[in-house]
């Protein structure tokens, strides 16, 4: 029971570092962007690339392709997304659907359609137990670095110049701009770096989620329960969801496995219908 | 003694511990024409809010025509008669004036649910929009999308959507705010021309406006009703002055 | 002074009318669109498969036009009430009767029947809201379409439905000869209803309410009602469109249910433009077409090219296949004599009964 828990605990960590950048761009932006998950997957591509194919080691991969996606990231914020955040919901969804084709089609193209395997290296193999509870050794490597990420993050926001300038383009553009912020930088940046933490999540959670070219489409759902269940007045939300979802999710299949599929869909509408902001939102 | 058309009982709205709305019992009568002046952040908007139906009270009352219509939702109140305009243009943007009229009227008439007659059929529906064209100087402009207005023309279009619903009480807000010099006198002369046996409560800052228009004023400050009497009487109100007039400018 | 008036005013009233009988009229476009779909029956035998593939989908996408492009309602789940409908039809077929007309009927209560608790889930909230509700409900049916296998034959698909022949004569045959002229007859009594509702005064409401729901509410207009209605419509439509699929397919699997379903309805729509009915037809035509030329190119990988599309088409905007169409039909509308065009009317609208 607690291993599930712990194995609840990780998997609710990895989909908060999975889906932060989405807490960012879809909640603060207002930007629907359901492509968020090919940036994950482009990620994991990347590590297990690397690890699999050139042998570069596996913790060092992990920079690698947060840098890799932050970069298309903030190209393609550059490129096009710019452009989009005038215009309505529709046209984002329907961007963002585009988007996830040409991913999904082009990692099949390049890569082929079969699930892609990760070699984790030996040191982050294997069990240990703790006071009697078995814990993988990966699982609790990602405890402790999607834990430090996620503080890292809330500080960053909280109390450092970008983390006000962001919230201050956020809340009214004009003036932001008025008092000499440069918001498209900003906004470029944040969407960069909320790429490249997808990235991250999916170089990680390569092993977990399991990596093969629907990834964007599997998982899109996921990222957008989290960031419309957690609100996003603040990173606490988005991550106190994401763990909700995680523990969930691991019960829910271990325990009722008929039911395990659609428990998450039962707890967004709920969420939905009593919440309409989300759980964490400030009351509206 | 005058017929009341519209009552408030001690009508109260608090936000947490702000108190927007404080007991306010406040009287229109049939045929009015009613002014609701008060400093920004007086509550003119909330109260409008708690007369349409957009915001539950915490306390009191809202009678129509002597009938508590608290628990009545918004378009419930229309139906009953109350109709309001709002300071920001809500038009229609993709219909034009004369779809935008029809509708307002089909769903006047009852018609709102029929689904397979034609949305123009109703017996004199197009004189009837003809007359609302002339009455509001929008027959130049009958065909056009509401979206592709100049922005008079659309101050009137609103004025007129809510003349459409044959209003017993109409709540007009700020409705000359924004228009441009050269086209207010036409705003205010078609306000000047409504039907007299409307009861209209003008909530308004241009005080041109609210004293030719007004032969009645209320004073709302901080939520509640502060002074209320005829226009002459409010304009030499000395406390109306140091709240609200300041130097008495506009004057 | 007052006869000037009245004259003015007279005069306005005869513009208004003439405004007013516009609407509602065939335009010659629409004329042609539909002899040439019944033109393509007899002169295009080898493709009516695809060509009922379009009608299909193009039923999808006018259910979807109904709630997105006359209420506002951005979906992403159309595909719970197409794939319902589509179960429905086809148990009925296994365990009650073959009959294709009751199985539309069965198909478009079901649709209705989803379609109405969820509207109540969309009343709240905005866009976001909305397409996580809508996407979490197909999401949900998709899974339990998927748990109940003895009923659905889950992952496998739904085996042994078989079709009457409509009205005891016409075979449905594998070359979709009787297919196509089946769903094309549906078709254009859908579309014949729709085209009554949105020129309505309920059809007018929900304009009003899709412009702004704020002002609508406040000319009287109950939204909520309205919304919830339309939304059930759109779900019977949806349904008689997964009818159809499984009457001329005979075969169901999960994919009726899934996100790539709604996603493509959604698509089809946007792609031939919202909110003047036609658009799920025009657009399920080039959805097709486009396929068909892309996938002769890069047999798997057309979908690539369809994101391309999908995005330069956004970015250059949504607007175009409309602007163009409305160009078109400005174009071949010369000044007409009315009772001529009446008398057309008036034939088309007596065709399908």
């Amino acid at each position: 029971m607690l291993t599930l828990l712990f194995d609840g605990l990780a998997y609710g960590m990895l989909l908060f570092v999975l889906s932060c950048g989405l807490a960012v761009t879809l909640g603060l932006m207002n930007f629907i962007n359901l492509a968020h998950g090919a940036f994950a997957m482009a990620g994991g591509y990347v590590t297990v690339l690397m690890t699999n194919r050139w042998g570069v080691p596996f913790l060092l991969t992990l920079p690698i392709a947060f840098m890799v996606t932050a970069i298309a990231g903030g190209l393609l914020e550059k490129a096009l997304y710019c452009r989009l955040y005038d215009k309505t919901h529709l046209d984002q969804v329907l961007f963002s659907i585009g988007l996830v084709f040409i991913a999904v089609a082009g990692v099949d193209y390049l890569m082929g359609s079969q699930q892609q395997i990760l070699n984790l290296p030996d040191f982050l193999r294997g069990r240990f137990t703790v006071g009697g509870i078995g814990i993988g050794v990966y699982r609790a490597f990602l405890v402790v670095v999607c834990g430090l990420l996620a503080i890292a993050l809330q500080l960053i926001l909280a109390h450092t110049r970008f983390g006000s300038r962001l919230r201050a383009s956020v809340d009214d553009r004009r003036v932001a701009r008025g008092v000499g912020i440069r918001v498209n930088v900003i906004f470029a940046v944040t969407f960069a770096i909320g790429s490249g933490l997808a990235g991250l999540g999916g170089a990680l959670g390569a092993e977990i989620l399991g990596l093969d070219p629907t990834f964007p489409l599997k998982f899109m759902v996921y990222f957008l329960i989290v960031v419309s269940v957690g609100g996003t007045s603040s990173m606490t939300g988005p991550l106190v969801a994401s763990i909700l979802l995680g523990v969930a999710d691991v019960l829910g299949k271990y325990y009722v496995p008929s039911l395990g599929g659609f428990i998450i869909y039962i707890v967004l509408v709920a969420v939905l219908v009593l919440r309409p902001h989300g759980l964490f939102s400030r009351a509206a | 003694m005058t017929a009341v058309t519209l009552e408030t009982r001690n009508l109260t709205k608090t936000f947490g511990a702000l108190m927007a709305t404080t007991d306010v019992s406040f009287r229109l009568e049939k045929g009015a024409r009613h002014a609701l002046i008060g400093p920004n952040g007086a509550g003119k908007t909330t109260f409008i809010n708690l007369l349409t139906g957009v915001l539950k009270p915490s306390d009191g009352s809202v009678m129509l025509e002597g009938k508590d219509i608290t628990a009545l939702r918004r378009e419930g109140r229309v139906q009953r008669g109350l109709v309001r305009t709002f300071q920001i243009n809500q038009l229609f943007a993709g219909l034009n004036v004369v779809e935008s009229l029809a509708l307002v009227i089909n769903e006047r008439e009852g018609q709102g649910w029929r689904w397979l007659k034609p949305a123009f059929d109703a017996p004199g529906i197009d004189d009837e929009i003809a007359g609302l064209l002339s009455d509001f100087g929008l027959d130049s402009v009958f065909d056009q999308p509401c979206s592709a207005l100049p922005y008079g023309k659309q101050r009137l279009l609103e004025i007129a959507l809510a003349v459409a619903c044959r209003p017993k009480v109409l709540l007009l807000d700020e409705p000359a705010a924004g228009v441009p010099e050269a086209d207010r006198k036409e705003v205010m002369s078609r306000l000047a021309a409504l039907p007299a046996d409307v009861s209209i409560l003008l909530i308004e800052h241009d005080m041109d406006l609210v004293f030719n228009f007004a032969n009645r004023i209320s004073v709302l400050v901080a939520g509640a009703l502060f002074a209320e009497g005829s226009v002459e009487e409010i304009s030499k109100d000395q406390r109306v002055k140091q709240v609200y007039l300041g130097g008495a400018a506009h004057a | 002074m007052m006869s000037v008036r009245e004259k003015r005013q007279s005069a306005t009233a005869e513009a208004v009318r003439s405004v007013m009988k516009r609407h509602g009229r065939w335009s010659r476009l629409e004329i042609g669109f539909w002899l040439i779909a019944v033109a393509a029956w007899f002169l295009l035998p080898g493709e009516h498969l695809i060509l009922t593939e379009i009608v299909i989908f193009a039923i999808l996408a006018l259910s979807i036009d109904l709630v997105l492009g006359y209420a506002g309602i951005v979906t992403l789940g159309q595909a719970a009430m197409y794939g319902v409908g589509a179960y429905a039809s086809g148990l009925l077929s296994i365990h009650v009767t073959g009959e294709p007309l009751t199985g539309l009927l069965v198909a478009a209560l079901a649709g209705a029947l989803i379609a109405f608790p969820t509207s109540f889930l969309l009343l709240r909230g905005a866009d976001l809201t909305r397409l996580m509700v809508t996407l979490g409900v197909a999401a949900v049916l998709h899974e339990i379409a998927n748990q109940a296998s003895w009923l659905t034959g889950g992952a496998d698909g739904l085996q042994g439905i078989a079709i009457d022949p409509l009205f005891g004569t016409f075979e449905f045959d594998i070359y979709g000869h009787t297919g196509y002229a089946y769903s094309l007859v549906v078709l254009f009594i859908l579309l014949l209803l729709a085209r009554f509702v949105t020129a309505s005064p309920f059809g007018y409401s929900l304009k009003a309410i899709r412009d702004n729901p704020l002002r609508a509410s406040a000319v009287g207009i109950p939204v909520k009602a309205r919304l919830v209605a339309v939304y059930t419509l759109s779900g019977a439509y949806a349904g008689i469109a997964g009818a159809l699929f499984t009457q001329t397919q005979q075969f169901i699997s999960l994919d009726v249910l899934s996100f790539q379903k709604s996603a493509d309805g959604l698509m089809v729509l946007v792609i031939g433009g919202t909110g003047y009915l036609y658009g799920g037809l025009v657009g399920a035509l080039a959805y097709e077409l486009i396929q068909d030329a892309l996938s002769s190119v890069t047999p798997q990988y057309w979908q690539f090219w369809l994101g391309a599309l999908l995005i330069a088409f956004v970015i250059t905007g949504r607007d175009r296949p409309r602007q163009l169409i409305n160009s078109i039909s400005a174009r071949i509308s010369r000044p007409r004599q009315p009772g001529r065009l009446d008398a057309v009317t008036v034939a088309d609208k007596g065709k399908p009964t």
